[in-house]
């Protein structure tokens, strides 16, 4: 059961990681690198790190998409 | 370099890489039979030694809280950086930016964001004091608790308006949290020299074990280091939307 979950969390952080690769707008990069951070936490989770997959979910799915859309905001605002 | 060239460069590279990586692989131990003694020796002493149950804060806090010490002065170093660095160009806009802020609405806020965000900032402090407060016994602690604090106040952005943030949280305010939270870890090492031991020793009474009273000075470590990491959040934050909002009331006018 949990080879299974790890396996599964292994599968779908690879694949979102992939997926915010080939994700080529960064509007919408930081909402997948968000999702991406999510899945970086469940991982930590299932591996039985629950410190530091805490640390992952509030810095990887919400404070650093936070920051590239502050940023992406200032860019953008400036340019236009 | 032709187009050939560089492309047989890169086979034979990737090759190498390929072959070297694999070879690194079968030598590393097998999953999940990882040998090292250190995980074992903290997981056996840290508890009678220093009534923490939670072991990665034992570490983080009180074995090797001197090199964590570091890593809160590379935050702290890096919010600095960034309050210099926005605060030199908002500079000349500042005047523009005080006049039109008051008087700004929000359109694109919808009542549905609104009454999710305001219902969510309780629920988040109280979440956020908690894992700051329980860090010595359960997953969490300073750090991750800092930033569940900080995400209550972008609630509080969503829910409102901006004039809200510079309300709940002045920047002069949030600036002396992030001081004294940053000052707070290394003062609190200074303990250790008073009681004439080594710095950062953890001096204070140990307490019973799984009372939130209890490591010594490892709760007092964890709540300095949340409130500089909520702090330090914050302004990161206000800045960056002092600088986002500033360029667009200047479009608009």
């Amino acid at each position: 059961m949990n080879t299974a979950l790890q396996l599964a969390a292994l599968t779908m952080v690879a694949a979102v990681g992939l997926g915010v690769v080939l994700t080529r707008d960064p509007l919408r990069q930081a909402v997948v690198v968000s999702f991406f951070g999510m899945l970086l936490g469940v991982l930590f989770f299932v591996f039985q790190a629950p410190d530091v997959a805490l640390s992952e979910i509030v810095v990887g799915a919400v404070a650093a998409p936070l920051m590239i859309l502050l940023a992406l905001a200032k860019v953008r605002g400036g340019a236009e | 370099m032709s187009r050939q060239a560089r492309t047989m460069l890169f086979l034979v590279g990737a090759v190498g890489l390929g072959v070297l990586v694999l070879w690194a692989y079968a030598g590393l131990p097998d999953f999940g039979h990882y040998k090292g003694p250190y995980g074992d020796i903290l997981n056996a002493v840290s508890v009678p030694e220093r009534n923490i149950t939670d072991v990665v804060t034992a570490v983080n806090f009180d074995y090797r809280g001197f090199d964590t010490l570091g890593e809160e002065f590379i935050l702290f170093a890096a919010v600095i950086g960034v309050a210099i660095l926005l605060r030199a160009q908002r500079d000349e806009e500042e005047r523009e930016a005080t006049e039109f802020a008051f008087g700004r609405s929000a359109p694109r806020t919808s009542d549905a964001v609104r009454v999710v965000a305001i219902t969510l900032v309780g629920p988040t402090v109280v979440t956020g004091l908690y894992i700051v407060a329980h860090g010595h016994l359960t997953p969490g602690g300073g750090f991750q608790g800092g930033v569940v604090l900080a995400t209550a106040l972008v609630l509080v952005y969503l829910a409102g308006e901006y004039v809200f943030l510079r309300r709940t949280a002045p920047l002069s305010l949030v600036e002396v949290c992030e001081a004294i939270g940053g000052g707070g870890f290394a003062v609190i090492g200074l303990a250790g020299l008073v009681a004439g031991l080594a710095y950062m020793e953890n001096v204070f009474p140990l307490g019973e074990v799984g009372r939130l009273n209890s490591a010594g000075t490892v709760p007092l470590i964890n709540l300095s280091v949340g409130l500089e990491v909520a702090a330090g959040f914050v302004l990161i934050l206000v800045e960056f939307l002092e600088q986002t909002l500033m360029v667009r009331l200047k479009e608009r006018t």
